[in-house]
């Protein structure tokens, strides 16, 4: 059913900090590891070990340069999955039912049985989140790890998405957004959470922090840096005389 | 957009197939007996042949048949509904002009509408997408009507209504270039929007996620050939519109209109391969490209 929901029980997202995302890529491997092995079909590579390799991924991370009126400028990490939207343009356009938004959690899923490949969903996201698997020619997308949220096979700690789990530097949180309790709602109200071009009208569940200002060294003194200063002084006397002879020698 | 050329054939074929079909609905040319079969059979292989060539673009076209499914919400399910129907209706149209020389007007009228429909619904398709500001104007669904209309009065032979039909195209034509030109610009999105990074200063994409390129950017981010797009929008207005014009206001020879038609054809074609190749997803931000 490709009609959306009118309103969904929950709202289970990511909240991603752009403020402590290191770049470092874990949650592009990560993702890539469980979903190739676990729900749909395996995200393929075409000519990994090849001169032109490429492949489909749920989740990459783009970085950006952002260059303040003075100062240094600034790199900015930018992890991109799936946003779960409220009003997903990627649901409505598709012929066939494959993609759908639930009702119970809000999760954007493929039923890759009932896709034909046409990629008019692929057109439609803005946010370049649905990925055509070249091998298999059926449309994928970040299901949110909907079979590890849910898993009772995996331990209590494991029932996060594999991004989440992964990131070092505990970028990514996961949680339920209907609720104005929960982790990721107060983090992102708490924080300014962002939602990605919010013109478009897609409603995303998703929530972005924004970098906090960096640090600037130089522009003011502490109040305590002359407490700071150093303590060594020029010798003098004997010390003086000692110092100034074993230089010459 | 990358201008997948089974999408260009689809739809360049089948707006002059369907717009062939909504004329003759109408009862233009006034045709019956072998003379209507010839016409039908052309408007047939114009129009079925597009709709074929639209499945080599589907990535399972042995599924094609569930896109009937979702008509209530999607466009591309009443493409697939309204082009079925048309098909249907003026095959029984069809039959009572070649086999009983007898119009049934009514059903010429309505497979008329359910042809020109058919057009319609194609051009939503590309209209409804707010992700490419270039085609999320209303022109898109004037553009292609437009074309099937005058493409279908050409091959319909309708040599006075034809200039005019052309031109109409023509000028719709360059509108929707001039409007789409800015319309990624109006549109409001902009990096700043795309990654919420606006406010502290200016912002550059400085390292996609992979050193190669992907689906999206193959499929989305389509720039090559662009710096060639305004010699072919000159190439592809005077042979849509301009040259058939001229060849029609000569002293009517059925080469002469051959010709006509030929190169309607082959400006139709380039206009398509724009309308795709200059259309910018808004993705291409994310990646530091338009
Ligand atoms: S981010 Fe894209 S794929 Fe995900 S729900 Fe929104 S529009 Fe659909
Ligand atoms: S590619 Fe598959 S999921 Fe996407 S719109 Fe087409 S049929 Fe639906
Ligand atoms: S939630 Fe799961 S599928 Fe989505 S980006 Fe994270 S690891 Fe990938």
């Amino acid at each position: 059913m490709t009609e959306l929901p009118k309103s969904t029980d929950r709202k289970l997202g990511l909240v991603i900090d752009l403020d402590t995302c290191v770049g470092c890529h874990a949650c592009v491997i990560s993702c890539k590891g469980w979903n190739t092995e676990n729900y749909g079909a395996p995200l393929s590579d075409q000519e990994p070990y090849g001169a032109d390799p490429s492949g489909t991924f749920l989740n990459r991370v783009h970085s950006y340069e952002v260059q303040p009126e003075s100062g240094a400028a600034q790199l900015i990490h930018f992890p991109k999955s799936c946003l779960h939207c409220e009003d997903a343009p990627c649901v409505t356009v598709c012929p066939t039912g494959a993609s759908y938004k639930r009702v119970e959690d809000g999760i954007v899923l493929v039923n890759e049985s009932d896709c034909i490949g046409c990629g008019l969903c692929a057109w439609a996201c803005p946010y370049g989140a649905r990925e055509m698997d070249q091998a298999a020619k059926v449309m994928k997308k970040c299901t949110l790890c909907v079979d590890r949220i849910y898993n009772e096979n995996l331990p209590e700690e494991d029932r996060v998405p594999a991004c989440v789990r992964t990131c070092p530097a505990g970028a990514r949180h996961f949680g339920d957004f209907a609720d104005p309790e929960s982790n990721v709602s107060r983090l992102s109200a708490e924080r300014g959470g962002m939602a990605l071009m919010p013109e478009q009208g897609t409603l995303p569940v998703n929530r972005y922090l924004p970098p906090r200002p960096k640090d600037r060294i130089g522009e003011e003194i502490d109040v305590l840096a002359p407490l700071l200063a150093p303590v060594a002084e020029e010798p003098t006397g004997f010390l003086a005389w000692l110092d100034r002879t074993l230089e010459k020698l | 957009m990358h201008p997948a050329p089974s999408v260009i054939a689809f739809t360049t074929l089948s707006s002059l197939g369907f717009g062939l079909l909504f004329w003759l609905g109408l009862g233009f040319p006034p045709v019956t007996g072998w003379v209507a079969f010839t016409f039908f059979v052309l408007a047939y292989l114009l129009a079925v042949g597009g709709l074929l060539a639209s499945t080599f673009h589907l990535g399972h076209p042995e599924r094609a048949l569930k896109a009937f499914i979702q008509w209530r919400s999607s466009w591309l399910s009443r493409e697939a509904w309204t082009s079925l129907a048309a098909l249907l209706v003026m095959a029984a149209f069809g039959a009572g002009l070649v086999f009983a020389a007898t119009a049934l007007v009514p059903l010429g009228w309505l497979g008329a509408v359910l042809s020109i429909g058919t057009v319609l619904t194609t051009s939503m398709i590309y209209t409804q997408l707010r992700t490419v500001p270039r085609w999320h104007q209303l022109l898109t669904p004037v553009l292609f009507l437009s074309f099937a209309l005058a493409g279908g009065s050409l091959l319909a032979g309708m040599v006075h209504l034809a200039p005019w039909l052309l031109a109409a195209a023509g000028i719709v034509q360059l509108a929707h270039w001039y409007l789409g030109d800015s319309a990624l610009a109006r549109s409001g999105t902009d990096l700043a929007t795309a990654t919420g990074l606006g406010a502290p200063g200016r912002i550059r994409a400085f390292e996609p996620p992979h050193t190669g390129p992907n689906y999206l950017t193959r499929e989305l981010v389509f720039v090559i050939g662009r710096k060639h797009a305004r010699k072919l929008r000159v190439i592809a207005l005077v042979l849509l519109s301009v040259l058939p014009i001229l060849l029609l206001l000569l002293p009517f020879h059925h080469v002469l209109a051959a010709l006509a038609v030929l190169s309607h054809l082959a400006g139709a074609a380039c206009s398509r391969w724009l309308f795709f190749a200059e259309a910018e997803h808004v993705v291409g931000l994310y990646y530091g490209k338009r």
